[in-house]
């Protein structure tokens, strides 16, 4: 390692001011950084506990990502296994099927190790695409803005990885991580100045530029020719008992191992990311009990209304929090720490207001089987209203215990 | 042409255009734009409006009594507005469906009253002509954009014509449904913005307030 840090100091004078690539300071930095810790720590006002910098926030909340990401990967190729055996398909097609014959692993659906092997052939290759052109952005504006390479864009990735559909076309996965990153996020001026989401901005943009691969109706299963529904498809027609006239238990919901995006679907993995996440104080715990209790509050309300026509109205809201991407969206997207409420009693209203939105969507639009990304954007232009009402209101409140005391 | 004639004409383009500057006429800009040629049918009508409102403006502009002038200009605008839509109705009966309300809210934009009060009612009436035009072109000049952008990437059409071939047809191409609806033009508008700002650094508003610096590099 000493010959490492040698290396770095003797480059050193060539990225720095004045030296011959002054424009890729940032690269040298990234790369610096990434070995060893930051040369400059933050000094000023708000980091009064520990020396906690962004570069450790977010590798936690990469490290909050891990039980979501095998997860994920496990149910894509189970999915795409338990397919292939129903449909009688005896390999899969294209490079995978090679890669996988040639391994010799195979394609049993109850082998766990097969499975993983399949998902993780589309995970990788979704997740290195969105990797590299988020890279590319990254590197690009740090150059023209002048600013460090930071390890948002390593969060953004991995999220926007796990919330596509395993059959995204990889120029799909460049087009909207693209979108996510410049436009969700380096226009307002790089990470810490976005106030949307850039991994869920990147995903909505795919969801309505290309709303037949992207909607969530259709079944998002990894083998050509086959057809049917997910979860919340099956709920928009036939509420809970169309879900377990499909098979599908309650169980298997909450573990994860159902039909959806490919790494949302498994509340039990994002539940075990969120007892970390939230441990180490990077997610704030107001923000998920807030959508908690909205969704709670918002099924129960509809369960009550009832409705012939609409047999969403009477999923009931342990339903609600398994299905789709509810959970994944509410402890990782919803806690985001730029793009949340900051004040705590406006994170309490952040979270309900997610809450409240996504069931609304999913029960009243006929057109969105899944309504917690548009709820999580929605909420996220109305964050800084929110912590602007509750610092107002608590501005009001000490000025009139003040006038009651000089009185 | 001297340069005072020249300056009315082709500042409204880049350097003080209606739609990228004063970020006026956008609701137009957004609702239009899926198509090329509706498009260039309303640039075709919101300039001739702009140009003869500006012009007859002009002519009356001292015999306006000024608490009234804002009816009168109204009036004078809606005739001409009302003409425009006949006319569309009668020899391009599918594009002036097509275009629906937004050949009647010609009234309502702002870049036609803008133009009659800040311009027409204090010059003569040739350079008022010239003024509208000019504004005109400026405001085509960003529908055309846009129009062309959505319809390309949309449909992979431009003006009817296929020019990417689209997968459904056995080509290459899938088409943005982005771009086909209004907020798809919103996003191609602020890009041309951004773009136009980047080139004329002039046009950048001030900041309201500025964040603190963070990064060392950022003082550089």
């Amino acid at each position: 390692m000493k010959g490492l840090r040698r290396l770095m100091d003797r480059l050193n004078p060539l990225f720095a001011k004045g030296g011959k690539y002054e424009k890729y300071y940032a690269l040298f930095e990234m790369i610096d950084g990434f070995f060893y810790s930051l040369p400059d720590v933050n000094q000023s006002a708000p980091h009064v506990r520990d020396g906690s910098d962004l570069k450790r926030v977010m590798m936690f909340v990469v490290v909050g990502l891990i039980p979501c990401t095998f997860m994920g990967m496990y149910n894509t190729g189970l999915q795409a296994n338990a397919a292939m055996a129903s449909l009688g398909i005896e390999a899969a097609a294209g490079w995978r099927g090679g890669v996988l014959d040639g391994l010799g692993i195979g394609y049993d659906p109850a082998n766990i190790w097969a499975c993983t092997w399949h998902g993780f052939l589309y995970f990788f290759p979704i997740y290195v695409v969105s990797v590299g052109v988020a890279g590319i952005w990254e590197v690009v504006f740090a150059a023209i803005r002048n600013h460090e390479i930071n390890e948002g864009a390593l969060v953004t990735t991995m999220l926007f990885a796990l919330i596509v559909p395993a059959t995204t076309p990889l120029w799909q996965v460049a087009l909207g991580i693209t979108f996510g990153i410049v436009l969700g996020k380096e226009v307002f001026g790089g990470t810490g100045k976005n106030f949307l989401n850039p991994a869920l901005t990147g995903r909505a943009f795919l969801y309505f530029s290309f709303p037949a691969e992207h909607s969530g109706d259709a079944v998002w299963t990894a083998v050509d020719g086959f057809s049917g529904a997910t979860a919340l498809g099956l709920a928009a027609e036939g509420g809970v008992s169309a879900i377990q006239d499909g098979g599908i238990t309650w169980m298997q919901s909450f573990f994860g191992t159902i039909q959806g995006s490919l790494g949302e679907t498994s509340a039990f993995a994002c539940l075990l990311g969120a007892i970390f996440i939230v441990y180490t104080g990077v997610a704030s715990w107001r923000i998920i009990a807030g959508v908690f209790l909205g969704v709670i509050a918002t099924s129960t309300l509809f369960n009550l209304i009832g409705s012939e026509a609409n047999p969403m109205f009477a999923v009931p809201w342990y339903w609600h929090l398994v299905l789709g991407g509810l959970a994944f969206g509410m402890i990782f997207m919803a806690t985001d720490p730029v793009s949340a409420a900051m004040t705590d009693a406006g994170r309490w209203i952040f979270g309900i207001l997610i809450g409240l939105m996504t069931v609304l969507i999913r029960v009243s639009n006929p057109a969105f089987p899944e309504g917690i990304m548009l709820a999580i954007l929605f909420a996220n232009i109305f964050a800084p209203l929110i912590d602007y009402a509750v610092v107002q209101v608590h501005i009001a409140k000490r000025s009139r215990h003040l006038a009651r005391q000089s009185n | 042409m001297n340069s005072e004639t020249k300056k009315v004409i082709t500042d409204p383009l880049f350097n003080n255009n209606p739609i990228a500057l004063q970020i006026l006429g956008v609701c137009s800009a957004l609702a239009v734009t899926s198509k090329l040629a509706p498009s260039l049918v309303m640039c075709l009508a919101l300039t001739s409006v702009l140009a003869c409102s500006n012009v007859v403006v002009s002519v009356i502009r001292n015999h306006i009594p000024s608490s009234i002038r804002i009816i009168v200009q109204m009036i004078i605008i809606s005739s001409l507005v009302i003409i425009v839509d006949q006319l569309l109705k009668a020899f391009l009966f599918e594009i002036s469906k097509q275009l629906s309300v937004f050949v009647g809210l010609i009234i309502t934009n702002c870049i036609v009253l803008g133009r009659a009060e800040a311009y027409a009612m204090k010059n003569s009436p040739g350079m008022s002509f010239l003024d509208g035009i000019g504004n005109g072109l400026g405001y085509s000049l960003i529908l055309i954009l846009v129009g062309s952008t959505r319809e390309l990437f949309g449909s992979g059409t431009l003006l009817g014509y296929q020019i990417l071939p689209l997968v459904t047809d056995g080509g290459w191409f899938t088409p943005v449904g982005l771009m086909l609806v209004p907020p798809g033009a919103f996003f191609i508008v602020g890009l041309l913005i951004w773009g136009l700002r980047t080139w004329k650094v002039e046009q950048v508003e001030n900041p309201e307030y500025q964040i603190r610096h963070v990064h060392r590099l950022e003082d550089a």
